[in-house]
């Protein structure tokens, strides 16, 4: 569909033009930057995957997943990301920076309530003794939820910054810039969960 | 209401798509363990499938990987990353899996 | 309030007061290399101070975001850690020349030196030394004015030179762990060795690696994207191009390190059950994941000597390339296979014969690229005008004892005779086979060829010479036995043997290890009488060899902004095509403003942040490691508002700086390979080569 010929960089198409050479560099290596963090999950993701029959007796797959909630908190981080792209579109179409942070604060508040929704979950497993103390299993599953976690919560810091910056500065190239490798950042993220929702939760207790 | 370009009507629209098709492939794997409705050797391997295609879905729509000239090279550098992550956490899964049988 | 302030820090962990306690040549040794080091820290700010020289460090080193001094850098640093790694060295084979049920060292200690010696030799020499290469020699290879990432570029050097100061601090404070450089748990993990050893591992190791691998990043991003008009990627020189496949690697293989280590460390603080004995831990998991680093690593550091060998014989040999298009494919095929051979390293840990027979397949078949590119390095000398300079020794011996070295390698890739040598000191022998006359042989070619470039003088041929063959023959003396010893049956990392029959051999190894140390004293020596004389070895005009890329059309030492005008592309080997149309040094039409990244003191913030941070992990000081990483973030929040203008070099300067060089140019004689090594060479050369394509 959309016809982005003047594009060159991955995430969203930002249609500027100045500093467009410094801001593909950037961008290229932020890109370069997340595929190497596309690595690390992948193999805590497959460290989880070798150890899901190491519960040493303890909680299990069927314990410590409610799907109610991983339900939820998917919603949760999809409308999250969803909401930045039409920041990013507000940026890109409209110069106003209110409208856009707009949409940048129902993303970051669709995102808090994923974390909260996470941290309930966690200290639920707290409570039914599935600490990851207890088990090598439970030790890759907190490994791996609490990495994408505090990659989550990095990037709430971060869009605070950014919301800051855009207020004092104005939605200038640089800014604009960082913007995308935030999108790039956030939809990772989302891909991310889409890995752990069914590999780790649905995959565990069907 | 502001002025929408024709342009940012079809982003909009774009991206409306990529999260209608996201909820519903994500509630068609919700929906087949919960309702239990595939043969027990199925629910596994069509969750793997219904992630992957929402991967794919994602990577199109939200990331703007796809396959005109210019962002060959993201799109080259994506794949080189997964034929190495491949290796990588298959031999894992095998070599792991492997040694969990013979102990 | 005592644990509070500084953790489970202890006045008995100062080792210097060891000497206070027992005298024994094993306490003396530990302790007098604390002292040691010590002693040289304290002499360096001596120096430093009384030469007045702080301010120019910080200004025109610690604080610079050129690629060029960044590269020398990395060097300098690699250069310290070696001295300690090769004392090291001859310290353990001191040790095993006296091991026959005995041996001068405890064993405690003697564990302690072959894990600290392996640790620096592989993450804080050979890294620095390459990474230090690829920083110099890519912009200028690729007609570029610095890295894509400048200041990300410091803060790599920075993250690797805390890794290095938390190895020096844990000579001083505490102990290093005793696993060796692969450092398995359990044995390194918290119910065998509840610190502090480990855990200054740990830290070392994911703090550089995480430098490591912004390095790739860096480097990777630059060679994509910064090149000057025309460079397509076969135009590229092979140097570049062998950079920019051990970039990729470092980009992929480091995070496998990074996650092995943060799983250790979950393990060793929060108890966790990553690779413990009980409670479905699985060291098998970490096993798997440090090989899945440690050989792509083992590729890293080969690949960019790869590149200067290639360099090296093109440039002594005065012939293009044969077979330019065989080895960039060659080193794309290593660079992808050395991800599929991991399981080599632990081919005895029990899985079933098919799984070790694929790996055994795979590890063979990157014997195919390598072969590949000896055969290319032979055709190109083939029928060439061969200068016997150093490079060119450090080549021959490279030639001989790497195929060697390769040769014992694809003996290891067989599983059924690995599951015999495993283990011993065969592996021993096979690794530093590889290393020495490799990566490291690699490393002080380059030195000779390009030292010149970055100082604007030549070492000094015959010093550099003799230097190279007692490299050569420590090398031999020291590790071929090691084959012989090893088939015989005696096991790494042991601490004392039982068999008379090893004796004779460990003392040649032993005598070898002091002819090594000598080579390594030659080195200073070389820079030493090449300072001295540096008048008459200068070669300010920039092309002392008649070189073929980019980096040799500039003068010597080339300015900060490396080209005075970007050039442009029309051919493999820019420079030798320059040279052969008889317009290697015009002046351009009009010079412009040249935009460059002003200093910054990220590095430094990030060197004391981090070394805090590593240190007060290490010792439970709880509240500094709390400190150090708010303030390493604060910063960094903070100066992502600040705007970074960079400084503009104005034309009239740039002008200025490259008329005097092309006059000095003009008015010097072009001097043939004849006279290469005598004092007639400033650097113009009259070009001797048979021009490419
Ligand atoms: C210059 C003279 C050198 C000497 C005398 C020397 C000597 C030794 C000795 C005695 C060991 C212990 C062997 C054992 O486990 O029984 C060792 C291990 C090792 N060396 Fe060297 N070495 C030298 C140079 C190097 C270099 C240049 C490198 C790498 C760039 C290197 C890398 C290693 C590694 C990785 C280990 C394994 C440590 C471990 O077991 O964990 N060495 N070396
Ligand atoms: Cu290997």
């Amino acid at each position: 569909m959309s016809e982005q010929g003047t594009n060159p960089h991955p995430g969203m198409n930002l249609g500027y033009d100045g500093g467009e050479k410094a801001a593909e560099v950037t961008i290229f290596g932020f890109w370069t930057f997340l595929m190497s963090d596309l690595v690390t999950f992948g193999l805590v993701f497959a460290v989880f995957g070798t150890m899901t029959g190491a519960t040493a007796g303890g909680p299990g797959p069927e314990e410590v997943t409610d799907l109610r909630s991983i339900a939820i908190q998917t919603a949760l981080l999809l409308g999250s990301s969803f909401a930045f792209s039409w920041a990013s579109l507000s940026m890109k179409y409209h110069g106003g920076r209110l409208h856009m942070l707009g949409f940048l604060a129902l993303a970051a508040t669709s995102a808090l309530g994923f974390l909260i929704f996470e941290l309930i979950d966690l200290l639920h497993l707290v409570e039914i003794g599935a600490v990851p103390q207890r088990s090598g299993y439970l030790s890759a599953l907190w490994a791996l939820v609490c990495l994408h976690g505090l990659h989550v919560a990095g990037g709430l810091l971060w869009m605070g910054g950014m919301t800051l910056q855009i207020l004092l500065f104005g939605l200038t190239d640089q800014i604009k810039s960082r913007v995308t490798r935030m999108g790039l950042y956030w939809h990772f993220l989302d891909i991310v969960w889409v890995g752990i929702f069914s590999m780790v939760y649905l995959a565990g207790v069907a | 209401m502001r002025d929408i370009s024709d342009e940012e009507r079809a982003e909009r629209r774009q991206y409306t798509l990529g999260l209608i098709l996201s909820i519903v492939l994500t509630a068609a794997s919700f929906g087949i363990v919960i309702l239990d409705v595939l043969p027990r050797g199925w629910v596994i391997p069509a969750i793997i499938v219904l992630a992957l295609a929402q991967i794919v879905v994602h990577l199109r729509i939200f990331l703007h990987i796809d396959l005109t000239r210019q962002k060959r090279e993201d799109l080259q550098l994506l794949l080189f990353t997964l034929l190495l992550l491949g290796i990588m956490a298959f031999g894992t899964l095998w070599i792991l899996a492997n040694l969990a049988d013979r102990m | 309030m005592f644990d509070a302030l500084f953790g489970r820090l202890t006045w008995d962990d100062l080792k210097p007061l060891e000497l206070l306690h027992s005298q024994s040549i094993n306490t003396l040794v530990g302790a007098g290399a604390a002292l040691a080091a010590v002693i040289a820290a304290i002499a360096v700010v001596v120096l430093l101070t009384v030469t007045r020289r702080w301010t120019w460090l910080f200004k025109e080193w610690l604080t610079s975001v050129d690629h060029k001094k960044i590269g020398i850098m990395y060097i300098v640093l690699g250069f310290v850690m070696m001295a300690r790694g090769i004392f090291e060295g001859v310290a353990m084979r001191t040790h095993q020349a006296t091991a026959y049920q005995g041996g001068v060292l405890s064993a405690e200690h003697w564990a302690e030196l072959f894990s600290t010696h392996g640790t620096i030799m592989i993450f804080f020499v050979a890294m620095p030394f390459i990474t230090g290469f690829m920083n110099y020699l890519i912009p200028l290879q690729i007609g570029a004015r610095d890295m894509a990432f400048p200041v990300l570029n410091l803060i790599s050097l920075a993250l690797t030179a805390t890794g290095a100061a938390l190895l020096m601090i844990s000579l001083v404070i505490g102990k290093f762990e005793t696993g060796g450089w692969t450092a398995y748990p359990p044995f390194t993990g918290a119910d065998f060795d509840p610190g502090p050893g480990p855990d200054y591992w740990v830290w070392a190791i994911v703090i550089s690696g995480f430098g490591s691998m912004f390095s790739g990043l860096n480097f990777a991003v630059t060679i994509y994207k910064m090149r000057a008009p025309g460079m397509k990627y076969l135009r590229m020189p092979v140097f570049t191009w062998t950079a920019l496949c051990t970039s990729i690697l470092l980009v992929f293989a480091l995070p496998p390190l990074t996650i092995a280590g943060l799983m250790q460390a979950l393990d060793r603080y929060l108890d966790f059950h990553f690779f413990t004995n009980d409670l479905g831990g699985n060291m098998m998991n970490y096993a798997n994941l440090f090989w899945m680093f440690g050989h792509p690593e083992v590729y890293i550091l080969i690949l960019p000597a790869y590149g200067i060998f290639s360099e090296l014989t093109t440039t002594f040999a005065a012939k293009p390339l044969y077979g330019y298009t065989s080895l960039v494919i060659a080193t794309m095929s290593i660079a992808v296979v050395s991800f599929c051979v991991w399981l080599h390293h632990f081919f005895t840990m029990g899985q079933s014969p098919s799984i070790n027979a694929a790996f055994g397949i795979a590890t063979a078949v990157i014997a195919i690229p390598t072969g590949v590119k000896v055969y290319v390095w032979m055709a190109t000398l083939w029928g060439g005008r061969i200068r016997f300079t150093t490079p060119m020794v450090y080549m021959v011996g490279f030639f001989i004892l790497f195929t060697i070295g390769g040769f014992s390698g694809i003996i290891l890739a067989n599983p059924a005779i690995n599951w015999q040598v495993h283990n011993t000191q065969f592996i021993v022998a096979h690794f530093h086979n590889v290393l020495l006359p490799g990566l490291i042989f690699g490393i002080f070619a380059g030195i000779h060829i390009w030292f010149p470039k970055a100082f604007g003088f030549r070492l000094h041929e015959t010093a550099g010479k003799i230097t190279a063959c007692l490299w050569i023959v420590g090398f031999c003396m020291t590790f071929l036995p090691l084959y012989v010893v090893g088939l015989l049956g005696y096991p790494r990392r042991s601490a004392a043997y039982d068999d008379p029959a090893f004796i004779p051999y460990m003392i040649v190894t032993m005598l070898g290890a002091f002819v090594l140390l000598s080579a390594f004293v030659g080195l200073i020596a070389t820079l030493w009488i090449s300072i001295r004389k540096r008048d008459e070895l200068a070669v300010p005009l920039g092309d002392p060899w008649d070189g073929r890329t980019l980096e040799w059309a500039t003068p010597s030492p080339p300015p900060h902004w490396n080209f005075a005008v970007i050039p442009h592309i029309s051919s493999r080997d820019a420079f030798v095509r320059e040279k052969s149309e008889g317009k290697p040094y015009v002046l351009p039409e009009e010079y412009v403003d040249i935009h460059m990244p002003s200093n910054t003191w990220a590095g430094i913030v990030v060197l004391v942040t981090t070394t805090a941070l590593g240190f007060a992990l290490t010792w439970w000081i709880w509240w500094l490691a709390i400190l150090s990483f708010v303030v390493l973030f604060l910063w960094f929040a903070a100066d992502s508002f600040r705007e970074h203008r960079g400084e503009i070099i104005p034309a009239s300067t740039v002008r200025t700086a490259h008329q005097a060089w092309i006059e000095a140019v003009e008015l010097s004689e072009p001097i043939t390979r004849d006279d290469e090594d005598t004092p007639a060479n400033r650097g113009y050369a009259k070009t001797d080569i048979v021009i490419a394509s």
